[in-house]
């Protein structure tokens, strides 16, 4: 008898509720701070005069949360959920699953505090400074170990096709942030784009564009994929569609 | 737009990688029973 319990042994939920909790968490912070800024256009005053709370620190902190905070925790959650269950193996290399977790939280309590406080390098959706560029890295590292590492521990033959949308977005948000944010240090929470000029402009669209063709598109079809037949208890109609439109378009980004 | 010749030669790489994964993917079997893999995730849990 297939009893819901009965897998609380077998997967690594742990990881998956905590990213899920602070999805929510970081959803509506986000939001907040969206609300707040939009008011902010029609009644300017609403700045109070305070720097940290001036449209211009508070809008990349907007960004930011909703979109790494809020849809990175989802992303983090879902494909962990998902690959774990289509591949009926449990999560490979825990401790790293966990650091990932910590690790990302870390991150965005440090963009929390350094954006108010004017810190940024002024590249969209890379605002954040260069050591915090490094964690970020780490915790990618490591996210990419667990969730390929399990893909390679998988029990079915098949990887399911959310799979590979998931590992789309990994790889290519790694290369992203590895060339764009690559900048010289210049001071604690200072740096200098490795690019300048209109190079700057144009590595900084190609990141900002994939970014959210990756981060925010191919990541959230994974998701799609897995939960939309879930709900609907129905398959995916056509397996030939997707089969020629992933590598598409990840070619044609 | 010298960078181009950074972004474009990193482009064809990623794509030629992609490639690689999908002839790896078309040589184990991947696209094999594809539509009974669709329903398997509705049996599991």
């Amino acid at each position: 008898m297939n009893l819901p319990n009965m897998h609380a042994a077998q997967y690594n939920d742990t990881v998956v509720r905590q990213f899920s909790i602070a999805a929510v968490v970081w959803g509506v912070v986000g939001m907040l701070v969206g609300v707040f800024i939009a008011a902010q256009l029609a009644w300017p005053e609403l700045n109070f005069g305070i720097p940290w709370l001036s449209y211009g620190r508070l809008r990349p902190l907007h960004t930011n949360a909703v979109i790494f905070a809020f849809g990175g925790c989802a992303l983090f959650a879902t494909s962990y959920y998902v690959v774990q269950r289509t591949g009926q193996v449990r999560l490979f290399a825990p401790a790293l699953a966990s650091f990932t977790f910590w690790g990302w939280q870390a991150v965005i309590v440090a963009a929390a505090i350094s954006l108010p406080l004017g810190y940024t390098t002024g590249k969209e959706y890379a605002e954040l400074e260069w050591p915090i560029d490094i964690l970020i890295t780490l915790v990618w590292v490591a996210y990419a170990i667990v969730f390929f590492g399990t893909v390679g521990l998988r029990r079915v033959k098949h990887i399911y096709v959310a799979n590979w949308f998931f590992g789309a977005f990994i790889l290519t948000v790694a290369i992203l942030h590895l060339v764009n944010s690559a900048e010289v240090p210049a001071g604690w929470m200072k740096s200098y784009s490795a690019y300048a000029g209109v190079q700057d402009a144009m590595v900084q669209w190609w990141y900002g564009h994939n970014a959210v063709g990756f981060f925010l598109t191919a990541g959230f079809l994974g998701m799609m994929y897995y939960f939309i037949p879930k709900q609907a208890e129905r398959p995916v109609p056509s397996a030939r569609c997707i089969r020629t439109g992933c590598p598409s378009c990840i070619s044609g980004r | 737009m010298d960078i181009l010749f950074l972004l474009i030669p990193l482009s064809v790489a990623l794509v030629l990688f992609i490639l690689g994964g999908l002839w790896w993917a078309v040589e184990h079997g991947q696209f094999e029973g594809v539509e009974s893999e669709g329903e398997r995730i509705l049996r599991d849990d």
